[in-house]
């Protein structure tokens, strides 16, 4: 990877990005939003976005490989569990995640 | 996440309400989307980008979900191609929301040039508040509320971007892992919390299934495949079983 492809390719993602806003601004008068194609490409999103999270949760490739599969799993498990129980507070629920997997990553390297 | 109910429906001008936007920002959402961000922040570090490239894919790009998709597709080596294809297909989304808040933001006298700039703030979290609260307000105080809020939300983002990246490269390895861990948390929950729709459900499902094992077989096409057949299979099988099935209660 070379210092300069990064940064291009975040331009071309970037562009692609503003694509979809600046389209809603030219087409705002002419898109039927009650038609099945915007519901197909939500699902695409979602689906695209949850197989990605879900991968970097059981198979990171990233930063995340240096930690334990078992870890992984039971700290997103313990989240769900803080959301739940704090009224679905999404803040609370990400602490205690993150909290877990530091506990657990210590407890494990020592 | 459940905000608290707004006292009052309009402002005394639209200064004030772009000062209520601003408020409306720093109650609750700043915070979470401030944590995300420091996660990403974290990402950039951990993956060997620099602080720029963090920071300036906050600035011209504002969707967490397409930034963590193209930081781990750089991580994985993949091409051009798949990685513009992934990222547009997670932005897509912008386009019916930017069609349904625009007309609620609209005022008499306003150029068209304000909007295409005013676009770009659009996100997930001002466009369901002010899809909520804009109604409420006197049309001359809306855009100035939704500029209040998103702008802040965008500069908590770009900060926070920041200050993840310096946190990753500061603390214990164990630590800044943790940091990494914010991202896919919080979509988690994210997801956790709205599961109403069946077909955004069967979505979910089968593309958490679905992401892991189509990467082995194709790190650099695996993601875009997965979003295409799990969506397009959610699609299609909730209007299947809306039909022959089980209509959803939703509708």
């Amino acid at each position: 990877m070379t210092d300069a492809w990064p940064y291009l390719m975040m331009a071309a993602c970037a562009a692609a990005t503003y694509l979809w806003r600046g389209l809603g601004v030219a087409l705002r008068d002419r898109v039927d939003l009650r038609g099945g194609a915007f519901e197909w490409i939500g699902c695409v999103a979602y689906a695209l976005v949850a197989g990605l999270m879900a991968r970097i949760i059981v198979a990171p490739v990233g930063p995340l490989a240096a930690t334990a599969l078992s870890h992984r799993l039971a700290a997103a498990g313990i989240a769900i569990l803080a959301f739940y129980i704090v009224k679905r507070n999404i803040f609370v629920g990400l602490v205690a995640g993150v909290i877990a997997l530091i506990l657990m990553t210590f407890g494990g390297a020592f | 996440m459940s905000l608290p109910k707004p006292e009052v429906p309009g402002y005394a001008s639209p200064r004030a309400a772009l000062f209520g936007g601003i408020g409306e920002a720093l109650r609750a959402p700043a915070w979470v989307l401030g944590a995300s961000y420091v996660g990403f922040g974290s990402l950039v570090k951990e993956s060997g980008l620099g602080l720029g490239f963090g920071v300036a894919s906050t600035v011209a790009m504002w969707a967490l979900p397409g930034q963590i998709v193209l930081v781990e597709l750089l991580g994985l080596g993949a091409s051009a191609l798949a990685i513009v294809a992934a990222v547009s297909l997670t932005a897509v989304r912008f386009l019916p929301m930017t069609v349904t808040l625009l007309p609620l933001l609209r005022r008499p006298g306003l150029s068209a040039w304000r909007f295409y700039v005013t676009a770009h703030l659009i996100a997930v979290t001002n466009w369901a508040i002010s899809m909520k609260r804009c109604p409420e307000l006197p049309p001359g105080q809306r855009l100035a509320f939704f500029i209040g809020l998103a702008a802040t939300l965008w500069m908590v983002t770009i900060l926070c971007t920041a200050i993840g990246f310096f946190l990753a490269g500061s603390v214990p390895e164990a630590v800044s892992l943790g940091f990494v861990f914010l991202n896919p948390i919080y979509f988690t929950l994210l997801f956790a919390s709205d599961v109403r729709q069946r077909s955004r459900l069967i979505a979910l499902a089968l593309g958490g299934v679905l992401g892991p094992v189509l990467h082995l077989a194709s790190p650099d096409w695996g993601l875009l495949v997965t979003g295409v057949v799990a969506g397009s299979v959610a699609y299609l099988g909730d209007h299947w079983l809306q039909r022959h099935w089980l209509p959803a209660r939703h509708d």
